[in-house]
């Protein structure tokens, strides 16, 4: 592929071009055994499978821009399948890597987002074991679009659902919030600020096995990603039932994305998270919980931050935020996107 | 600038039992006139904490809801012309307009880009030489100024194809006609911290000589908008009108002279339509006659739809402080985040937006 920098509408022809590419980008890249045997679709074996109950999700990454502090849109579609795989209290094994890319994306940039796989799987501890390419016409797409889907197995015993939160249960999570959202929106053209806030996009499987073998009755796990905290705990709410109460002073914020999101005129509580985990266990648990989240260097910022409460209002299930003042006001779902203020 | 001691908890409840206490049983009626005192009020739940004789009121601090009907179908005409990018900053996609929106104009295939500085138009005009490229000039005296350097740069670059439809809007002729308006009894304004980093003091000073009605730019900490409302109460009392800058650490008293002139060498005040407050004499910016060549209005062609208001919608009332968001009828009905009804559920510097976002637990 010397005689090109950049990706061509026949590297997705099905012909040499698109044999070359994958063999010396992806299989070079992220190539396990079972990806490497050239077949059409991958044969899954394995001892854990006959666990029973298998866990499976699939994620589309679209993320502009493709680079960003902290990270590029690699270790997001890693981490948000095998994020969504584990928060059903699964050990992510396998994983499938579908890329559409855009006629004329360069093939250092690809590489670079290839290496950052394979770099996060490994870290994740999952194979990456089919894939897909296709190649749009330039404008067609921007950049490059990844599809993962993951498949991880359920130990016995372990029983993770948002319909399992009761009231009395407490609600964790495992670090500070808005980091990802902010470190994106800073990369963004033409938005004067700078910063030093990076992604904390990271694969918390193993954050999640920590927890459950601290505590294996825990009730519900979820990554709190685009519309963040707020989306996570009234889904939650749904779920349940029950009415939410968070402690607004006892949220984990850095300065640096409160000052952000001040400035922008953004609800922190409504902006994306990567990295973090939202865990809700029950009351007598919550000290062992958060004890274990601590022991992990992805987890020391955890937090207690809120109760589960019997519902108070019939019609329908209410999440609230206490402020350090003795105010409580309702935290919605964030409605459309978030866009910067004007003045 | 570690900014936590303007949040701390202790002080902010010792903030607000020293002004129940000064204000004893007198009835007060503030009235805040900035986009983020009106978010910022109600993030903190201040309406249910401080005491009931105590009146907060919004009012009309938030630009895009300020905008007239005309303004945003004039934006939406732009963005229907052929070989046209319209620039806008996000808070005006949703807006709706008589019968469309700029969201609405663009999924139907316009060209409308969202900005987050009219230097952005600049570098898309740049890039597409061939297009007219349009940037939608909206906001107070502090968004005036950048918009100002903006056109400058683009004159000296000799750009042709920018130009911008300028709905820039001022403050105090707007404070001036709601102190006028006999339906309403303001006691005291929360004057805007951001508009007054560019203005300094000095354009609110006829509020208390001439109204002899008090006022307090303040920052937007719950200590910062506290203190404020302290010291409008005080002087309420006392009868002692007076402007004051409780915003030190980012307001200087005579402003920033530099963005002052940037203003006064592109723009020049113009009698503007606002929403729900109707015609106020010279209380827009509109461009001097050396820079007509980047009027949108006045450069091109294009045709404006018969302007209809929304049915039902009190945005104006609203905007004027005349009715709580939650006072009208579709509010959290007809009319929420969701489904926007009018401009002051839209944006989210709008007072029906804040207020239903930000609805307190009592």
């Amino acid at each position: 592929m010397s005689h090109t920098d950049r990706v061509l509408l026949a590297h997705g022809s099905g012909g040499v071009m698109m044999k070359n590419l994958i063999d010396e980008v992806f299989y070079e890249g992220y190539g396990s055994d079972l990806l490497l045997t050239g077949d059409d679709a991958a044969v899954l074996q394995s001892d854990a499978l006959k666990e029973g109950r298998l866990a499976f999700s699939t994620d589309s990454f679209v993320v502009s821009p493709q680079f960003f502090p902290g990270g590029n849109i690699g270790r997001l579609a890693v981490c948000g399948t095998v994020n969504d795989v584990a928060t059903a209290g699964a050990t992510p094994l396998y994983l499938s890597i579908g890329m559409i890319l855009e006629e004329g994306f360069e093939l250092e940039s690809l590489k670079e987002i290839v290496k950052t796989i394979k770099e996060t799987a490994l870290e994740a501890g999952v194979s990456i074991v089919t894939g897909d390419t296709k190649v749009v016409e330039r404008g067609k797409a921007d950049k490059i679009y990844i599809n993962t889907s993951g498949i991880g197995v359920i130990p016995k015993g372990v029983e993770v659902s948002g319909h399992r939160i009761a009231p009395g249960d407490k609600i964790l999570v495992s670090g500070t919030l808005g980091d990802h959202g902010i470190a994106i929106i800073s990369q963004r053209e033409g938005l004067s600020f700078s910063t030093t806030i990076q992604s904390d996009a990271a694969p918390l499987n193993h954050l999640i096995s920590d927890v459950l073998k601290a505590v294996p009755q825990a009730k519900a796990f979820r990554d709190p990603t685009r519309g963040g905290l707020a989306s996570t705990l009234n889904e939650f709410a749904e779920q349940s039932g029950c009415d939410i109460v968070v402690e607004e002073a006892a949220v984990p914020v850095k300065a640096e994305v409160k000052a952000a999101c001040d400035m922008l005129g953004y609800d922190i509580f409504q902006v994306a998270n990567e990295g973090k985990m939202v865990i809700v266990v029950p009351p007598e648990d919550a000290k062992a919980a958060l004890s274990a989240l601590h022991a992990n260097p992805l987890g020391k910022d955890a937090a207690i931050i809120g109760e589960v409460k019997s519902p108070r209002k019939t019609e329908k299930p209410l999440v609230s935020l206490k402020t350090p003042f003795g105010s409580e006001r309702v935290l919605d779902m964030l409605v459309g996107e978030q866009l910067p203020r004007i003045c | 600038m570690d900014l936590s001691i303007f949040a701390n908890p202790d002080l902010t409840k010792a903030e607000l039992s020293r002004i129940k206490e000064r204000a004893a049983d007198t009835n007060i009626t503030l009235m805040e006139v900035c986009g983020t005192h009106t978010v910022s009020i109600a993030r903190y739940g201040f309406r249910t904490l401080l005491p009931h004789n105590i009146k907060l009121l919004s009012g009309p601090g938030c630009p895009v809801c300020v905008s007239a009907n005309e303004d945003i179908d004039t934006a939406i005409a732009l963005a229907k012309r052929e070989k046209t990018i319209v620039c806008t900053f996000g808070d005006m996609m949703r807006v709706p307009g008589s019968s469309s929106s700029l969201a609405q104009e663009k999924a139907g295939g316009a060209d409308v880009r969202v900005v987050y500085s009219p230097l952005d138009a600049l570098a898309v005009a740049k890039e597409n030489p061939t297009y007219d490229v349009v940037f939608i000039g909206v906001g107070f005296e502090t968004t005036a100024p950048v918009v100002a350097g903006a056109a400058l740069q683009a004159q000296q670059a000799g750009l042709e194809n920018l130009s911008v439809l300028a709905i820039h809007k001022t403050m105090p002729g707007a404070l001036e006609a709601l102190v006028n308006d006999p339906n309403l009894k303001i006691d005291g304004l929360i004057l805007p911290g951001h508009v007054s980093v560019v203005t300094g003091i000095k354009p609110f000073e006829f509020l208390a000589e001439k109204y002899q009605i008090p006022g307090v730019i303040t920052g937007f900490e719950p200590l910062d908008i506290l203190t404020g409302i302290y010291d409008l109460v005080d002087m309420v009392i006392d009868k002692k009108p007076a402007i004051k800058n409780a915003y030190p650490r980012g307001v200087r008293d005579e402003g920033n002279k530099h963005a002052q002139a940037l203003i006064e060498q592109v723009f020049e005040p113009c009698d503007v339509q606002w929403r729900g407050l109707g015609l106020i004499p010279q209380s827009g910016l509109c461009f001097r006659p050396e820079f007509a060549h980047l009027d949108a209005r006045r450069r091109l062609d294009f045709e404006v739809e018969a302007t209809r208001e929304h049915k039902g919608c009190k945005c104006g009332e609203v905007l004027k402080g005349q009715m709580r968001p939650e006072a009208c009828a579709l509010f959290d009905k007809k009319c929420s985040p969701q489904n926007p009804i009018g401009p002051c559920m839209v944006s989210s510097e709008g007072s029906c937006s804040a207020a239903y976002r930000y609805r307190t637990i009592s």
